[in-house]
């Protein structure tokens, strides 16, 4: 079964093919950061704009790369939420119509659940049931899996995501949007001389809070003379407190789960030294740890067309309602 | 000649068929209903009417002005069909339609100054004259302007559109004596998108689906840092 994936829910536009068997065909996709970058930030009607002139173009693309034709395509899956709803529309408006057309089914997939089912498209995928790590732009949250729709929230963040955190700080460190990946790329430089607090890890629990770190990283940043190798020493404090905060709290929902797979996706799950606390982490724990590749923690169409493939398999279709919806518990899909 | 005409940019929504001069539509009033009520209208009327979207010529979009969001709803709608059955687009104002409607219930209409409710103290607004066939056909540019600041030629015409209920004062201002009557409620209709846009396809204005997109006509919609 050969599925189109389509993905519009923010500031990226995606397109991947995957086929049930063979796995992954073809992807690609379109990032908008340059639209942005003049703002500061995603303006989400500039990013509808965006979607409705690139997707058609993208899913010629993808269709050209495979050598394949509409005739081949046997469902359409497309990220229904949770997202910014003016770009939603643009994705499950194309995808339902084109399934309507191609009189093939259409399937909505929330996008979390795509990032957690990420790392099913490596070589060697995890096997359920596992904890997951999801960090990315809008959401910082620990799952227990059970299978794919058999989620339950182990703890969220109280505030701010983990990456709204990175940007954020990128940000007051001068960096440019998207500031995640530059506050990495800068504390490469950094030394060890800042002690930032790892919030919430003083206490039992599984939430996270990350607004409190953004102001003391504030506060640090002012009391110095703000020199490059000031602001190298700080994204090195601020990176090195998100990861470890974010490897104990692993480590407490592996114990309290007694769970030995750990899977960790998400935009924020590219970053290298987060990867590398969490690896070693796991490995005094005894337990295996799975990520996406780095082009497939971020917003992609693979993970989309892979999560829509398991639930048309199972039998599961949309009807002709243009689904989205901008915010959708995760809790409140239904199992296969 | 068949064409499928699709209309969501105001708390309107509908679909229509053209077919050798025919026109079927399915037409409601649904505010935030549009995601529902579309594809099941297409596929009603195209069963009915026991089409294929491949056997069809084209497919009329009404590209806006309208609300962002609705004109993308029909933009994402449209380039799905014209993709997947490998059809070309005709893309027709929603002010147009508006007007077409209105000449198609007022023989003894030959001007409208259409106009929307644009929102943030502006309108969408064109001059659409009647044409010997009996379409709506533009004068000038369509644009989006505080109600005060809208040219129109010296003729007299009709006031058509919500524009007018919202402004009615500032543009019956403006127009003074050129005014023969207001009419307020009317709706952009996909049946009329389909009767203008069967006469696109005839006259060459069909455009490849990579050019289907809708019209804004409000193009700043956000400061950019270097202009905050
Ligand atoms: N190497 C990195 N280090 C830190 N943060 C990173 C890195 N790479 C990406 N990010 C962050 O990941 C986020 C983008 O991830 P993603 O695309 O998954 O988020 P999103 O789609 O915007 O949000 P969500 O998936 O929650 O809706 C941004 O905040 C970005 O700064
Ligand atoms: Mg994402």
């Amino acid at each position: 079964m050969y599925v189109l994936g389509i993905e519009s829910s923010c500031d990226e536009t995606a397109v991947a093919l995957y086929h049930a068997s063979k796995g992954l065909i073809a992807h690609t996709l379109y990032s908008q950061i340059a639209t942005h970058a003049e703002y500061g930030g995603v303006v989400p009607e500039l990013a509808s704009r965006d979607h409705i002139r690139k997707l058609v173009p993208l899913i010629k693309t993808v269709l050209k790369e495979a050598e394949l034709t509409a005739k081949d395509i046997e469902g359409i899956a497309y990220t229904a939420g949770p997202g910014l709803m003016g770009s939603l529309l643009v994705g499950a408006a194309t995808a339902q119509s084109l399934a309507w057309t191609w009189q093939i089914p259409a399937i909505a997939v929330h996008h979390m659940e795509g990032h957690l089912l990420a790392p099913m498209l490596e070589d060697n995928p995890p096997t359920y049931p596992f904890v997951a790590l999801l960090i990315s732009g809008g959401h910082t949250m620990l799952i227990e899996v059970r299978a794919i729709g058999k989620y339950r929230l182990l703890g969220e963040s109280l505030d701010d995501a983990a990456g709204e955190a990175f940007d954020k700080t990128a940000k007051m460190l001068g960096l440019e949007y998207p500031g995640g990946p530059k506050l990495a790329e800068l504390a490469r430089s950094g030394q060890n001389r800042f002690k930032f607090p790892r919030p919430m890890t003083d206490r039992p629990g599984l939430e996270f809070s990350f607004s409190g770190l953004k102001t003391f990283t504030m506060n640090a940043l002012h009391a110095t003379q703000q020199t490059e190798q000031d602001k190298a020493d700080i994204a090195f404090a601020f990176q090195q407190a998100i990861a470890e905060t974010l490897s104990i709290k692993c480590k407490r929902a592996l114990q309290q789960t007694q769970l030995k797979t750990l899977v960790v996706a998400g935009g924020v799950s590219a970053n290298q030294e987060i990867r590398q606390q969490l690896q070693q982490m796991a490995t005094k724990e005894g337990a295996d740890i799975r990520f996406p590749r780095p082009e497939f923690c971020t917003d992609n169409g693979a993970m989309i067309a892979y999560a829509g493939c398991q639930r048309l398999m199972a039998g599961q279709t949309q009807n002709l309602e243009i689904f989205a919806r901008p915010r959708w518990p995760m809790e409140q899909l239904i199992s296969l | 000649m068949k064409l499928l005409a699709v209309e969501t940019s105001t708390d309107a929504c509908s679909a229509a068929l053209f077919i050798d001069g025919e026109i079927i539509e399915k037409f409601a009033v649904a505010p935030r209903e549009h995601t529902k009520l579309i594809l099941p209208m297409i596929n009603q009327l195209m069963t009915d009417a026991q089409l294929k979207p491949q056997q069809l010529d084209a497919i009329g979009l009404s590209r806006g002005p309208g609300s962002f969001t609705g004109v993308r709803i029909a933009g994402g709608v449209v380039q799905g069909i014209a993709y997947g059955a490998d059809l070309p687009v005709v893309p027709v104002s929603t002010l147009a339609a508006i007007a077409q409607d209105f000449f198609n219930r007022r023989s003894d209409a030959a001007l409208s100054f259409t106009a929307m409710d644009a929102r943030m103290n502006e309108i969408f607004w064109g001059v659409y004259q009647r044409n010997p066939l009996g379409l709506a056909e533009l004068i000038g540019a369509e644009a989006v302007t505080p109600a005060d600041e809208v040219i129109f030629p010296d003729r007299a015409g009709f006031g058509v559109g919500s524009g007018w209920g919202v402004y009615a004062e500032q543009l019956s201002q403006r127009l003074a004596e050129r005014v023969l009557g207001i009419e307020v409620d009317v709706w952009p209709r996909a049946g009329c998108v389909a009767q203008l846009g069967a006469y696109g396809f005839a006259n060459g204005l069909a455009v490849a689906v990579e050019q289907a997109m809708p019209v804004y006509l409000r193009d700043k919609v956000a400061k950019k840092q270097s202009e905050r």
